[in-house]
């Protein structure tokens, strides 16, 4: 019974220690959190804001904020138009981040292996089984290829990063998108899936012949060994953060709706070929003004402050213009009550 | 004593018959609110996933199919997983367990039963999701450089069972799912053995071993039959968990909707499609609505196994 | 009860007792069964042994190096900042703590209802049957369940709600050890608590409470030792909290959850975060576990 009683004084302590002030809670997308903790660091201690961030998946975050259980949303998926609508949200983009392949083969190194997107795609398929296809052996002429089987490794967890890595295969591959298609868990045809980022890399290092995607962060953190791909300018390029960043400037974001920019597969001669935003989902509407300001104010300081932090964490920061543009919109759809706009 | 006790009675009976009154009351809430409970979690389950039900009908159960993209769902794959999985982790933990609870309530010298059976009891005490960790960590590495490659030079070509152990080495799969889940559940099924077989009165062994039975003898012929209801009640509670276990198994199963024709091939359990899917599903979607379908069927399959253990067990106890 | 009910049956139709030698032979047989099968059971036990030493040693080489001081006086913070688990620990205490401190009692009253009141009835059995198909729900289907009635409608996820969450878990597993050990204790002694006039609940409580005390505390502890590394039903209830809070109407962290997404994590502080906090989690299970023993011993 001691326990009990433990128990009732715990319980009591804290309901009189009460909610703190100026709290927000946000929730969704797995891949931006890191970046966000990190500015929610930084915006604590200048201005005062404290960010409580639960990364719980972008289906979960679009379900949170349509339920408004949570401040904010957060998806790696653009939400499209018609949802947003139905639910009063505004969405926006925060920073980018690239996918990249992993592959375990003794004697390539990193970054000197090609893969022409059709054959990375045929590699899922399981029409390319052997690394010394030669299809394979064709693109790359000064490497060396073993006779070993190809282990296409794939994210277990539905997940943002999967829905890019598809949506860059449909893309590119007319038969991936006949067969497959693009979401955040796919009917894969071949291959075997591990949880998590960490779960892939620790696979495709445990088989030899394996190949897996992950986030750039997590394929820079851990030394792992990347590939080069073909863009569509039809250059091999290798994933640096240069490379990133000349596709998020080839991305026509003016006329994206909603911001739901396309930077899959983008035109620029030096772009990485898998490159997304990651957006946040706000309600134009909210049932508490001085919350959703604070959020606002949380992510005005983010794209005032943020970018170094962004950059140190491998993501790519948003160019100005996006961001005045975010800023109008926050002006001009979030409404408060008596419909005044609460972002002045 | 009779004399002092009995003016008292009266008095006391009547206070006693409030009591009582009030602690069968408060008994036979809290087994309704119990009844209420899992009735609200089951009937929650089947209202969502009815959009589903209705959708593919009674081929849900048996499709193979699962692509979120097409939007068409069947739950084929995972029932079959499930099942497959817990039931190897049963035909694994079960002898093992039994061989523990053997060693610690006959074998083992008294001063040393203590510490050994608490250490087997902690083992029940890690966490899942541990559990899943070390299995990645430890197990998967294992069983993709040795155990697998091991497996299918020795079993590979026999026929009959060969296909059951060719494949990649990836080290994840149903084998190693089962695996993980067998060291979950052992110490559960061998603690409730240990405490059940401790139950018997020693006066019965001691004339067991009076007559000069050996020690596997008195097992066999006096604790097992004595206990049997129990024992197989601790197993049933094994099974229950390892038919539910989510966490653990998301770590090395595999995911993958196909039947996977090799031990070694991965595949899928209700609860790990749950867990694994759930985050990126979306609210009214079909996907969404198949997931809790799953978590229906879920039910179902506890509520089929415990009423074949039960029907089992009737007429012995009666 | 006699010993012919066993290996008697397989007994050639001589009988040891006409033949002294088939009797000898059968005895040798029968004692050299009994070496290799104890041989056998030794074995389990050490595989049982070395899987737990395994996993102890795996926790202790990955999260020793990662355990110092400020683990436990920092909150979590993001990668690169140098952040500890006080708020994670702190949440797992209290929601462990209030969801056991709700599901007991109604476990032990379950459990007795079973036992003493309903051995028999349909009622009864229903609820035995519940019970024990609640044991084996997965718990993240709980969770899901406790998000449509707690969180949903009341527009936020809540301490609260993970430690609901968690008693609906802590609650069959308290139930099947209470019947379990009620059920063992012989009718006589209940017959002759009744026979000198004390009333059936004191009965209850004071006797066979008392009688079968060990086997409940180790249920129970089964109980906390589940719910403490419980991340499923904690992700969609009390979701998580970066910062430190200790209100149970606001989102709450918890060792698990922050667990679950530092060990997948791009940062090494993170991950060694995940595996200091595994190693925390696990051996506090374990001490409470070996306490709560010791605890017990002198009235067993």
């Amino acid at each position: 019974m001691k326990l009990v009683s433990t128990a009732l004084a715990i319980t009591l302590a804290a309901f009189t220690v009460g909610a703190q002030a100026q709290q927000i809670t946000g929730a969704g997308a797995t891949f931006p959190a890191p970046v966000y903790a990190k500015w929610g660091e930084a915006a604590k201690a200048a201005i005062g804001i404290e960010l409580n961030y639960q990364a719980i998946g972008s289906g979960g975050g679009q379900n949170q904020i349509i339920n408004r259980t949570v401040d904010f949303g957060a998806s790696d998926a653009p939400v499209d138009g018609a949802k947003l609508e139905q639910n009063h949200l505004l969405q926006f983009p925060t920073v980018m981040g690239a996918v990249v392949p992993i592959v375990n083969l003794p004697g390539v190194e990193a970054n000197k292996l090609k893969l022409p997107s059709e054959l990375l795609a045929d590699i899922y398929l399981g029409k390319i089984t052997k690394w010394n296809d030669p299809r394979l052996v064709e693109a790359n002429r000064d490497v060396k290829l073993p006779n070993v089987a190809i282990a296409p490794v794939y994210r277990a967890d539905g997940s943002g990063t999967t829905f890019v890595f598809t949506s860059y295969l449909s893309a590119v591959s007319p038969d991936w998108k006949a067969q497959v298609g693009a979401a955040t868990s796919v009917k894969w045809a071949a291959g075997n899936g591990a949880k998590g980022n960490d779960g892939v890399a620790a696979t495709v290092k445990q088989v030899r012949g394996a190949i897996g995607y992950v986030e750039y962060a997590y394929a820079k953190q851990n030394k792992l060994a990347t590939t080069q791909l073909r863009n569509k300018a039809g250059q091999f390029v290798s994933p640096t953060l240069a490379a990133f960043t000349a596709a998020a400037d080839a991305g026509d974001w003016h006329n994206a709706p909603n911001f739901a920019v396309n930077l899959i597969d983008t035109a620029g001669t030096e772009a990485w070929p898998i490159v997304s935003a990651t957006f946040i989902l706000l309600p134009k509407n909210p049932v508490d003004p001085e919350r959703s300001a604070n959020v606002m104010k949380f992510f005005d300081f983010a794209f005032k402050n943020g970018d170094e932090i962004a950059t140190s964490l491998d993501y790519i920061a948003l160019p100005a213009g996006v961001k005045d543009a975010v800023r109008a919109s926050w002006h001009a759809d979030i409404r408060g009550p008596g419909l005044a706009a609460i972002w002045k | 004593m009779s004399d002092a006790t009995l003016p008292l009675r009266p008095a006391g009976s009547r206070a006693a018959s409030v009591g009582d009154r009030f602690f069968a009351l408060a008994a036979t809430s809290a087994g309704v609110l119990v009844l209420v409970l899992l009735s609200a979690i089951i009937l929650s389950l089947f209202v969502e996933g009815l959009p589903s039900f209705r959708a593919f009908g009674l081929n849900f159960l048996i499709d193979t199919d699962w692509d979120p993209v097409q939007e068409v769902f069947g739950a084929g794959v995972p029932i079959f997983g499930t099942v497959v999985t817990a039931v190897l982790a049963l035909l694994l933990a079960v002898p093992l367990a039994f061989g523990i609870a053997f060693y610690l309530t006959e074998i083992a010298p008294a001063w040393f039963r203590r510490p050994v059976g608490t250490a087997i009891e902690l083992l029940a005490a890690v966490p899942s999701i541990i559990y899943g960790m070390w299995g990645f960590f430890v197990i998967v590495p294992i069983m993709g450089d040795d155990v697998q490659p091991f497996l299918t030079d020795w079993l590979g070509d026999v026929p009959w069972i060969g296909f059951l152990f060719q494949g990649a080495p990836f080290g994840t799969g149903i084998l190693t799912a089962a695996l993980v889940l067998a060291v979950m559940i052992i110490p559960f099924i061998a603690a409730t053995m240990r405490d059940v077989f401790n139950t018997v009165p020693p006066v019965f062994k001691e004339s067991a071993y009076g007559l000069g039975c050996t020690t596997w003898e008195v097992m066999r012929s006096i604790v097992v039959p004595y206990t049997r209801a129990s024992v197989v009640g601790g197993i049933m509670l094994g099974l229950g968990r390892a038919l539910g276990e989510t966490m653990a198994v998301t770590f090395v199963i595999g995911n993958t909707n196909r039947i996977p024709t090799s031990l070694f091939g991965p595949g899928n359990t209700i609860a790990s499609i749950v867990a694994l899917e759930f985050p990126e599903s979306h609210t009214g979607s079909l996907k969404l609505s198949s997931l809790l379908a799953l978590g229906f069927i879920l039910f179902v399959i506890s509520f089929i196994v415990l009423a074949i253990s039960r029907l089992l067990l009737r007429p012995r106890s009666a | 009860m006699s010993t012919t009910m066993g290996p008697a049956g397989r007994m050639p139709a001589s009988g040891p007792t006409r033949d002294r030698r088939v009797a000898d032979m059968l005895s040798r047989r029968r004692k050299w069964f009994d070496r290799v099968v104890q041989a056998l059971c030794i074995a389990a036990t050490v595989i049982g042994l070395v899987l737990l030493a395994s996993i102890l040693f795996t926790l202790l080489w990955r999260g020793v190096g990662a355990l110092g001081l400020h683990v436990f006086t920092r909150s979590t913070l993001p990668p690169g900042s140098h952040g500890g688990l006080l708020n994670a620990i702190v949440g797992s205490l209290v929601q462990t703590l209030a969801g056991t401190a709700i599901g007991t009692p109604i476990g032990l009253m379950v459990g007795t209802y079973l036992s003493e009141y309903a051995r028999n009835s349909v009622l009864g059995n229903a609820v035995r049957f519940v019970s024990d198909v609640l044991l084996s729900a997965p718990s993240i289907l709980i969770g899901l369940f406790v998000y449509t009635i707690l969180v949903e409608p009341f527009g936020g996820f809540s301490g609260i709600a993970g430690c609901v969450a968690l008693a609906i878990i802590v609650v069959p597993i308290v139930v099947r050890t209470t019947e379990d050990m009620l059920r063992l204790i012989p009718t006589e002694l209940r017959e002759a608590a009744v026979a000198v006039g004390a009333p059936k609940w004191r009965v209850i409580v004071l006797i066979c409470y008392r009688a079968a005390l060990d086997g409940i505390a180790t249920g129970i502890l089964l109980a906390v030792a589940r719910v403490a590394g419980e991340t499923a039903p904690l992700l969609f209830t009390s979701l998580g909290n970066l910062n430190w809070s200790l209100s149970l109407t606001q989102p709450m962290s918890s060792l698990p959850v922050t667990i679950y997404q530092y060990a997948g994590s791009a940062f090494d502080d993170w991950v060694d975060l995940a595996w200091a906090g595994a190693l925390l989690i696990t051996f506090g299970v374990l001490a409470l576990n070996i306490v709560a023993r010791v605890m017990l011993r002198p009235r067993s």
